[in-house]
């Protein structure tokens, strides 16, 4: 639904790295190695990409962890007690350790960003390489549908989905990858545009590679710098759809707890516990900064063209 | 293309997409297991049959189908299964000024606390100030909304005793899902209009308009801002949408009676019709909303062409 506006979207970019990089030093560089040493520059990413390597590693091996709690182990003579040194960030009304719960909910909320993500990622590259490949009547039609999947008010759908069908984790996984997969698709379209001119394309269709080859050995892996990026940024909106719809009751269901179910209880006794709010809502909010912060300083760091200012 | 073409071929295209939008959404509620009043699953098998074939729930699929699209067509979607007294038309027409007033409010706010912020970051590019206003936009845009609000509420209503804690009575209960609901529209627009005047800053028209002697703030204000707002027009109109039809958490933290909180009832408690209704609903409000910002585009920067 985007005709009008075509004319003044950026230009994709239109040299490969290995250009550029020829004139900037003597010694050519990987554009790899290069964005490598640039993110490494950008503090603010690289304090970003410890705290989350952190948070999942506390996540992944949260049940081997020395002193971790069973996070539900109820202890209701004990019921809600304010942070303290026995319970870092005190308990619910079970009784229940909410340091425990908070870090084995970073654990769903986690898995579902990262397999949600996955699933758009090789719908989204594999669909929007095919149409930009093939071009002319496919790549309309394709784009086409894309477009009308873009104007469905998702969230409503989403809702329906949950709502009408199981809340399984698997529909959640479904609703969660139905949208995400579509900006990806315009992306690697787009970028595979304009490679598809280049001179390096040509020479592997002269060699006698087929569609296939060409698009997904030659084509694919030139648009990855993008594609990180998006991926990148895709995590931690997921991560907050997910939140959002535990939030509503739609999401994760119990036993299982995410961040945006944890929330969502603790919304419900802000006035009297409101710890059970404050240290989710932070686990939550520091997360999806350092994503989003990552994200940035990886684009600043793997676009050739240096848009480190441009949004 | 002339502009009365223009919107003619728009139009023509929002029509199909209603109608799959409306289809799919038809079916979808339709291959749902469980019907609407299970609630009320204990009542006696004739009263049930009875209200089966007053919504006309007890004709084949085919033809309930067609009748929807017929009335939908007139903007007639029936009374609620959940307010039989009600027609849908009239809930959404009651909840409509509520959500368009919580949005429009926080629009305004996102729009005139976003845009300057974003100006000032791009013209002092590189310096603490603009490191502070991304930081914090960055921020802005991480804290989701339902994290927002308690904390808001926590400390505003809980402990200082400011403001009201929730409801949508005077003035005072407007602040706190305003400034919930804008905090992220205002940190997206500061990043997108620093992208969007970092671009137009570097230009040749700009570097013209500097070599003429103009003064600095006119530079910016008046050629550079125009260009440099284009991003953020582009957003305006799809988040408008978003923004007016309601937001489902704000609106269900601060009990707002909007069209948001009515759409998670309606769904929770399987009410067809009010579903249907809201979703074709806020579809065409996005298209419509859609046209008129691409409309707005041309007149901003008139290198676009209506395509």
């Amino acid at each position: 639904m985007s005709g009008a506006l075509r004319a003044v979207e950026p230009p994709t970019l239109p040299a490969p790295a290995a250009a550029v990089q020829t004139l900037a030093s003597s010694r050519p560089e990987s554009l790899w190695a290069d964005a490598w040493k640039r993110l490494r520059r950008n503090r603010a990413a690289v304090i970003s990409a410890a705290f989350l390597a952190w948070i999942v590693f506390t996540a992944i091996f949260a049940p081997w962890l020395p002193g971790m709690q069973d996070p539900t182990l109820q202890d209701l003579k004990l019921g809600a007690v304010p942070p303290s040194l026995a319970h870092w960030f005190g308990t619910d009304e079970l009784g229940r350790d909410t340091f425990a719960r908070v870090v084995y909910g970073g654990r769903i909320s986690l898995m579902v960003g990262v397999v949600a993500t996955l699933v758009s990622l090789i719908v989204g590259v594999s669909w929007g390489a095919v149409a930009g490949y093939r071009g002319g009547k496919t790549d309309e039609l394709m784009m086409r549908f894309v477009d009308i999947l873009y104007s469905l008010p998702y969230i409503f759908l989403v809702i329906l989905l949950l709502v009408f069908f199981s809340r399984s984790i698997l529909m959640l996984f479904v609703a969660l990858g139905l949208v995400q997969w579509l900006t990806m698709a315009r992306i690697v379209r787009g970028q595979v545009l304009s490679l598809k001119q280049q001179t390096f394309v040509e020479a592997a269709r002269a060699l006698g590679a087929g569609d296939a080859a060409v698009i997904f050995r030659h084509i694919v892996p030139n648009t990855l710098g993008p594609v990180i990026v998006y991926t990148t940024l895709t995590v931690p909106a997921i991560i907050l759809q997910e939140a959002f719809l535990s939030f509503l009751g739609l999401g994760v269901q119990p036993p299982d707890a995410s961040w945006g179910t944890l929330v969502s209880d603790g919304a419900r006794v802000l006035a009297l516990f409101p710890w059970l709010v404050v240290f989710p809502g932070l686990a939550l909010s520091l997360t999806l900064f350092c994503f989003n912060f990552l994200g940035d300083g990886l684009r600043d760091a793997l676009d050739p063209q240096d848009r480190r200012d441009v949004l | 293309m002339s502009l009365l073409a223009f919107i003619a071929r728009r139009v023509l295209l929002i029509i199909p997409t209603l109608w799959v939008i409306a289809t799919l959404t038809f079916f979808l509620i339709h291959a749902a297991p469980g019907g609407p009043f299970q609630a009320e699953r204990d009542i006696p098998a004739a009263a049930k049959e009875q209200l089966m074939r007053q919504y006309g729930l007890d004709q084949p699929l085919v033809r309930q189908y067609g009748r929807f699209l017929a009335n939908a067509v007139r903007l007639d979607f029936g009374p609620s299964y959940k307010y039989p007294s009600r027609q849908v038309r009239e809930i959404i027409f009651e909840a409509l000024p509520v959500s368009a007033e919580l949005g429009g409010w926080a629009l305004l706010l996102a729009v005139l606390v976003g845009v300057p912020i974003g100006v000032i970051a791009a013209v002092k590019q590189n310096s603490r100030a603009d490191y502070a206003a991304m930081g914090l936009a960055l921020a802005g845009v991480s804290v989701p909304n339902f994290v927002l609000g308690p904390v808001l509420v926590l400390g505003l209503s809980l402990t200082l005793y400011l403001l009201p804690p929730a409801l949508w009575q005077g003035p005072e209960s407007r602040i706190l899902p305003v400034l919930t609901l804008s905090t992220a529209y205002i940190a997206y627009i500061a990043r997108l209009t620093r992208g969007g005047m970092l671009e137009v800053l570097r230009q040749d028209y700009i570097r013209t308009a500097r070599a003429k002697g103009l003064g600095e703030s006119v530079v910016v204000a008046k050629h550079a801002l125009r260009l440099g707002i284009l991003p953020v027009v582009s957003y305006i109109g799809p988040a408008a949408a978003r923004i007016m039809m309601g937001s489902i958490v704000v609106e269900s933290i601060f009990s707002v009676p909007g069209l948001g909180r009515y759409l998670v009832n309606a769904a929770f408690n399987r009410d067809y019709t009010l579903v249907l209704g809201e979703v074709l609903f806020y579809a065409s409000f996005l298209m419509g909303l859609n046209l008129v910002i691409d409309i707005a585009y041309t007149r901003l920067d008139p290198r676009v062409e209506l395509a």
